[in-house]
């Protein structure tokens, strides 16, 4: 008794409360990251490829090529319910998720498979996994490597898989090619016809004199006829490259012995994961992460990288700080330092904190309302009228997406900016006054330099808060999938009319939105872990910058 | 200061009072002794040259008065010292000479302060303009939050000075007038903040100075430093007395009669007492001046 007493008087059992709320927040947030990380960064290994040889309940036998994906144990009545047929002496039953591939031949490229009736699994190092631009992977074994119709290398050749290898990376090169011409080239005629049609537009809008009109349309044709002449030369190269792209076909064997003929203009990669060693492995891992940062994606979200989502969400947020910056830190500076502190300020101030509480998707609403609609419609109308009815700015896109991300974090960069004003010692200020400055050569040269560090805390925050948020983006700029990434090479280099791409968004789209549950899972948490990291790298760059400040005006404040 | 008024004199004064022997003794000796030889023997502050003058000079905090209509002439290059207890309105005295209370929303103020012949709180007074020709050294050393020559250079550079070669000499003349040159010349571009106490205040006057006043008024320069600094600041105020007027607030009676040749003793918003420090700490006309620097006050 006296002990307990005791015990709870020495404060110990609140050491162990508070360690324990220390411990149990740390073990969650640790727990999430480590989540994420192995569902995300796991789909990156390439895994063994097993031939399953099994028997049904009706004594049919067949052959299947695939990856593992999870398998579970589940009481037989689960399985009888899903139309399994289990044998009624059974009371458990394990069953195998296996990634099938092959959409294009069976329409089905992932299934659940019972163990009972199946042989021992078998690892063959001939399996190949053929990634393709469309229809997924295709799992099956090589059976020749076809040039213009006829066999140049069967698999029991030597130089095969040499003469396979060399004939996809020149069919990648032949498809960057057509890339590169694509978005150069052709783009840029696109880009000047288009012009070249606004101006035909506008000159039927503005009614200049007959002469001058005249002129001018023979000018737009005559530009038009070069415009043409040059599309017509690439598009010819075009065509001699497509057709050279259809050089080489693979064929492979499927699990169930048919045989398919897959061009390789629509390989990706091919690989043959049970004959790799744990280094080409790693190799391949790392190549495929490479791939999944920097690629564009395919096969609607589902496929390929997320390149672009991961741009356009550092484009954002970057024209986002560029806009909320000097407004926050000039209405903290003119709310602590000019306004007569009074119940006028206070109710400013106070709407302000509560503006930091209203629910992001109504900042949504406003952008779309206010913005797209109200400003970028009025823009058009001024200035893009030759474009109407194709909206410009009156449509949702970067610069609104941006401004309404502002407008959200606003609060967050005032508030911080005013506290770090707040403590500046007053003494500072007065030394200025006291050598004859004025109150703003104080303001502007002393105190504000001196208040840099709280402002970055702030932008910090809101940078945090910013790259996260999802559900406003959706009304006034992010899409599922962006033609064009928000900077290019073409004049003006930013294009802050451009829908963008959003890690948040896309993890949402990719999640909830795609018609292939099982591919898009560890996309998912991929893509999470990668939008939590680039948060933290955003964060970093900002405390960086913050502690280099700090550490210049270190003692100012003590 | 002016906040916790006058109801308990000796209380402030036991926490204001660092030197605890010179409440017990009487200190007039020993305080007369410690003034500088080579000094002169008598003072006159009718002999003196007026630099400014305060003629009924009254301040209301609000409802509050500060100061009871002050007459006062202050000397030109001499250093002048006011001491009292805590809230006697000796700094808000000071802070009239720059204006420094104009900062203060309910602060109020009757009658005038003539400075060469210019009342400085007539209407087209340029307060900034005021500012530069009376500068001002406060309690806690408060430099900048930039270099040291950026520190010393400030005033210049408001001034609209931008000639490195200009603002190079300034700053060695200022730095070597605040007898600080050689501990800082080999590191100028320095953060100010990396710097001692003492060499932070020193470096302040520095600045102080840098922009050529004609007074310099201090408030209780030395009440935050270790006593070897604040025996570099009193030295340096010596010197300084050749070139500015000089007008310092004190706690410590020792320092008033070490650094000043004239004194005023303030009380509750009055000027008690006002002479030359060698008569005002030996021979005190008033019984309130002899029991506040005796320490028996009450």
């Amino acid at each position: 008794m006296g002990y307990t007493r005791q015990w709870f008087k020495s404060g110990t059992p609140w050491i162990w409360l508070n360690g324990g709320a220390v411990a149990f927040s740390m073990i969650m947030v640790a727990g999430l990251i480590g989540l994420i990380a192995v569902r995300g960064f796991g789909h990156f290994w390439p895994s063994d490829v097993a031939l399953i040889n099994l028997t049904n309940a009706s004594g049919e036998r067949s052959t299947l090529i695939g990856e593992l994906v999870r398998s579970q144990t589940v009481p037989a009545a689960v399985a009888r319910d899903s139309g399994e047929t289990v044998p009624d002496d059974i009371e458990l039953v394990t069953r195998h998720l296996i990634k099938l591939g092959n959409r294009d031949q069976t329409g089905q490229d992932f299934a659940w498979y019972l163990e009972l009736g199946m042989e021992p699994w078998q690892y063959p190092r001939d399996i190949m996994v053929v990634e393709r631009r469309e229809w997924g992977n295709f799992y099956g074994q090589p059976q020749a490597l076809l040039r213009e119709g006829t066999v140049v290398a069967t698999p029991d050749a030597v130089n095969f898989m040499t003469e396979l290898q060399a004939a996809v990376t020149r069919s990648i090169e032949l498809h960057e090619e057509i890339r590169r011409l694509e978005r150069g080239a052709v783009g840029r005629i696109n880009t000047r016809l288009e012009r070249l049609r606004l101006d035909e537009r506008r000159l039927e809008l503005d009614e200049p004199p007959a002469d001058v009109k005249a002129a001018e349309l023979g000018r737009i044709a005559a530009a038009r006829a070069t415009l043409d002449d040059e599309y017509a030369v690439l598009r010819q190269e075009l065509d001699v490259i497509y057709a050279s792209t259809r050089r080489d076909t693979l064929q492979m064997r499927t699990a169930d012995g048919n045989v398919v003929n897959i061009s390789l203009a629509a390989i990706v990669r091919i690989t043959e994961p049970n004959a790799m060693s744990v280094f080409g492995k790693s190799a391949q891992y790392v190549e495929r992460l490479w791939e999944f940062m920097t690629d564009d994606p395919r096969e609607a979200n589902t496929e390929g990288g997320i390149f672009p989502a991961i741009f356009g969400t550092v484009t954002m947020v970057m024209v986002m700080s560029i806009i909320v910056t000097p407004f926050g830190i000039l209405a903290a500076v003119y709310l602590r330092e000019y306004a007569k502190q009074g119940t006028m300020t206070r109710i400013i101030r106070i709407s302000v904190y509560n503006l930091a509480g209203v629910p992001s998707i109504v900042y949504g609403v406003f952008g779309l309302g206010f913005f797209v609609y109200y400003l970028g419609g009025s823009l058009d109308q001024l200035f893009y009228e030759a474009a109407l009815p194709t909206p410009t700015f009156g449509t949702p896109g970067l610069i609104w997406a941006s401004l309404t991300l502002a407008l959200l974090t606003l609060p967050i960069v005032i508030v911080s900016t005013e506290e770090g004003l707040a403590r500046i010692p007053s003494t500072i200020r007065q030394g200025s006054l006291a050598l004859g400055a004025t109150k703003s050569e104080t303001l502007w040269k002393v105190v504000v330099p001196l208040a840099t560090p709280a402002m970055m805390t702030g932008l910090i925050l809101a940078i945090a808060r910013a790259a996260g948020e999802v559900a406003p983006l959706m009304l006034v700029g992010v899409v599922k999938l962006a033609p064009a990434l928000p900077i290019d090479a073409t004049f003006p280099f930013l294009h802050l009319d451009r829908k963008i791409m959003h890690l948040g968004f896309h993890i949402y789209d990719v999640g909830f939105q795609s018609p292939n549950v099982e591919a898009a899972r560890p996309l998912v948490y991929a893509t999470a872990l990668i939008l939590v990291i680039l948060i933290m790298v955003l964060n970093l760059a900002a405390i960086s910058i913050r502690n280099h400040l700090r550490e210049r005006y270190r003692s100012a404040g003590e | 200061m002016t906040a916790d008024k006058t109801t308990n004199v000796t209380g402030d004064l036991a926490a204001n009072q660092p030197d605890a022997p010179m409440r017990r003794e009487r200190p007039v000796v020993s305080a007369a002794s410690a003034r500088k030889i080579g000094e002169r023997d008598t003072m006159s502050l009718s002999d003196e040259v007026a630099k400014i003058q305060v003629n009924h000079l009254d301040l209301f905090y609000g409802a509050d008065q500060a100061l009871k209509d002050i007459n006062l002439m202050i000397p030109e290059k001499r250093v002048t010292a006011f001491i009292g207890p805590s809230g006697c309105g000796k700094s808000t005295l000071l802070r009239c000479f720059n204006r420094m209370n104009d900062l203060v929303d309910i602060c109020r103020i009757k009658g005038e302060i003539v400075m060469d012949g210019k009342n400085i709180y007539d209407r087209d007074v340029d307060v900034a303009d005021l500012r530069r020709s009376v500068g001002m050294v406060f309690q806690k050393p408060n430099p900048f939050p930039k270099t040291i020559y950026e520190n010393v250079a400030y005033g210049l550079r408001l001034q609209g000075v931008t000639s490195r070669r200009v603002l190079d000499e300034a700053v060695e003349k200022s730095l070597r007038a605040a007898a600080l040159w050689e501990e800082v010349k080999d590191r100028l571009q320095d953060n100010a903040f990396g710097m001692s106490g003492g060499q932070q205040q020193r470096l302040v006057i520095a600045r102080a100075i840098a922009i050529e006043p004609e007074v310099i008024l201090l408030d209780e320069p030395a009440s935050a430093l270790d006593p070897i600094s604040t025996l570099k600041i009193e030295e340096l105020i010596n010197e300084l007395k050749q070139d500015y007027t000089i007008i310092i607030v004190t706690h410590n009676m020792q320092q008033a009669a070490r650094v000043s040749d004239y004194t005023a003793f303030m009380y509750m918003g009055n000027l008690v007492e006002y002479g030359d420090t060698d008569t005002m700490f030996t021979n005190p006309q008033k019984k309130q001046t002899e029991d506040y620097i005796t320490g028996r006050y009450g």
